[in-house]
């Protein structure tokens, strides 16, 4: 993982400036950013699989308006890296990479507040040229800010890496439980937020209800079939 | 006489041509700049230097370009606050490139401006963060629970997705260009207005289909539980709705975990 940090970091930057800032193409929702974080550890569906339970767990927060949610980008890329890093050893190494990358994603959140306080700072620091119509000064706050959003993501994925790495490694040395209830558990309280953010999506709309109950019975249907 | 008279009054100067088509080489321009329109958003301005940021290769063919006042109002006046749903601001900038390149009368367009905010926001919320997003999510989880393998999973999501969503920010700025200061008309597009009504059942039927499928494969091996985790997420599911406003579930999983890790952990002593 040591070895990685660098590559890992830049990775989480880039999937950091997608949730908001560039280009907005959603490289930063889990499924694919935990994928490329696995991916970049030597395992992508290692990383596909964490992607799929945060996935789960992010259905609950989507970006409205200027409401305040977890940055997924950076944090899902840290959760796919470690998972894939920790394959040996299935007993807990599934909860403690979904641990790892709510964490980094609730820091991350937070850290995208800051930012967007710095960005009305300098915003206001350039009022004057703004105020001139100087195009310099349009595009230049443009790309300070970004660049700052590159940089706070960058930081967030390193520091989350060097917290987490050896955080897990330890955790999974001492781990008791087994694999099978570890992973049911973790399992078990991401599909409870995806479908509680179901029904905060869709309760108001009586065809979507209808649709939910069939799509229900061929999910649950094709699951006991497989 | 009349001769030297004529040669007095100056020759009347010719209006400059009313641009009716954007350039191609602006149209790109402005279709990427667009991609990073949230670039500088902050709590006081929000999108507004987004705005002035992606409406600046079309204000460049304003007569006299970059070093006119006319361009520096310009400017000025498109980087104030707005606020717009990210992709669908593809529709203010278009009418805005439109209404200035026309030279139509700054109150006029600040007005627009303001009136042309919040149902930017509103229909882009429910059309593509509650609709599509899902929506997409939801099919690569099923394509994730019917077996896909990483490549296929993240094609069909990045795929679906960005073609709806390059494809709307494209139309955007062609109806806005296209409109001009009479856009409104073109909010009720079918797409638009009943585009949220048609994806949302869509949505709720790959939720029913998918999250079952891609809970059945992340659980792998511990299939033997799969009874007790279906009853364990529905109790979940069923907190989650009675706690809905007053704690969020991601903050609840994180909770859980972290006991589960205590436990386990612990135990190990």
């Amino acid at each position: 993982m040591t070895e990685a940090l660098f590559p890992l970091a830049l990775l989480g930057a880039l999937l950091g400036l997608d949730t908001v800032s560039f280009p907005q193409a959603m490289l930063s929702r889990p499924l694919v950013a935990a994928t490329l974080g696995g991916a970049m550890a030597g395992s992508p569906m290692d990383g596909l699989l964490i992607g799929a339970a945060l996935e789960l767990i992010a259905l609950e927060t989507l970006p409205f308006g200027a409401s305040r949610y977890p940055e997924w980008g950076s944090a899902s890329m840290v959760g796919g890296a470690l998972f894939a890093s920790a394959h040996a050893q299935p007993a807990g190494s599934s909860a403690l990479a979904i641990i790892a990358a709510l964490a980094t994603a609730w820091i991350g959140g937070w850290t995208m507040v800051k930012l967007r306080q710095l960005n009305a700072r300098w915003a206001a620091q350039s009022q004057p040229a703004l105020d001139a119509g100087a195009r310099g000064a349009v595009i230049g706050l443009q790309l300070k800010c970004m660049t700052a959003d590159l940089v706070r993501g960058f930081l967030l994925t390193i520091a989350a890496l060097i917290v987490f790495a050896p955080l897990t490694e330890a955790s999974l040395a001492l781990w008791s439980l087994d694999a099978r209830t570890s992973r049911a558990v973790a399992v078990a309280v991401a599909t409870s937020v995806a479908a509680g953010a179901a029904w905060k999506l869709f309760h108001g709309s009586t065809p979507a209800k209808w649709t939910f109950v069939a799509g229900l019975g061929a999910g649950l249907t094709m699951m006991v079939t497989r | 006489m009349a001769a030297s008279a004529q040669r007095l009054v100056p020759a009347p100067v010719p209006a400059p041509a009313r641009i009716t088509r954007l350039p191609m080489r602006t149209r790109l321009a402005m279709l990427l700049r667009m991609l990073a329109i949230q670039g500088a958003w902050n709590y006081e301005t929000l999108l507004g230097n987004g705005i002035g940021f992606s409406l600046e290769p079309a204000l460049r063919l304003l007569p006299g370009g970059v070093h006119t006042p006319r361009f520096k109002e310009a400017m000025a006046r498109q980087s104030k606050y707005f606020n717009a749903h990210p992709y669908l601001a593809a529709v203010a900038v278009g009418a805005l490139a439109r209404a200035e390149l026309d030279d139509e009368p700054a109150e006029r367009i600040e007005r627009f401006r303001t009136a042309l905010a919040g149902p930017l926001g509103s229909v882009g919320d429910r059309l593509v963060w509650a609709g599509w997003l899902p929506f997409c999510s939801l099919l690569a989880l099923g394509v994730f629970g019917l077996g896909g393998g990483h490549v296929a999973v993240l094609a069909t999501f990045l795929g679906v997705y960005n073609a709806g969503h390059l494809a709307l920010r494209a139309w955007g700025l062609q109806v806005g260009w296209t409109h001009g200061l009479r856009v409104a008309q073109a909010l009720g597009n079918p797409v638009l207005r009943r585009g949220p009504q048609v994806i949302a059942p869509l949505a709720a039927f790959a939720v029913g289909f998918g999250v079952p499928l891609a809970m059945l494969r992340i659980i792998g091996p511990g299939r033997t539980l799969l009874g007790v985790v279906l009853v364990a997420a529905a109790l979940g599911a069923l907190l989650i709705v009675r706690l809905h406003g007053r704690v969020e579930g991601w903050r609840l999983a994180l909770g859980v975990l972290a006991i589960l890790v205590l436990i386990s952990v612990g135990g190990a002593g």
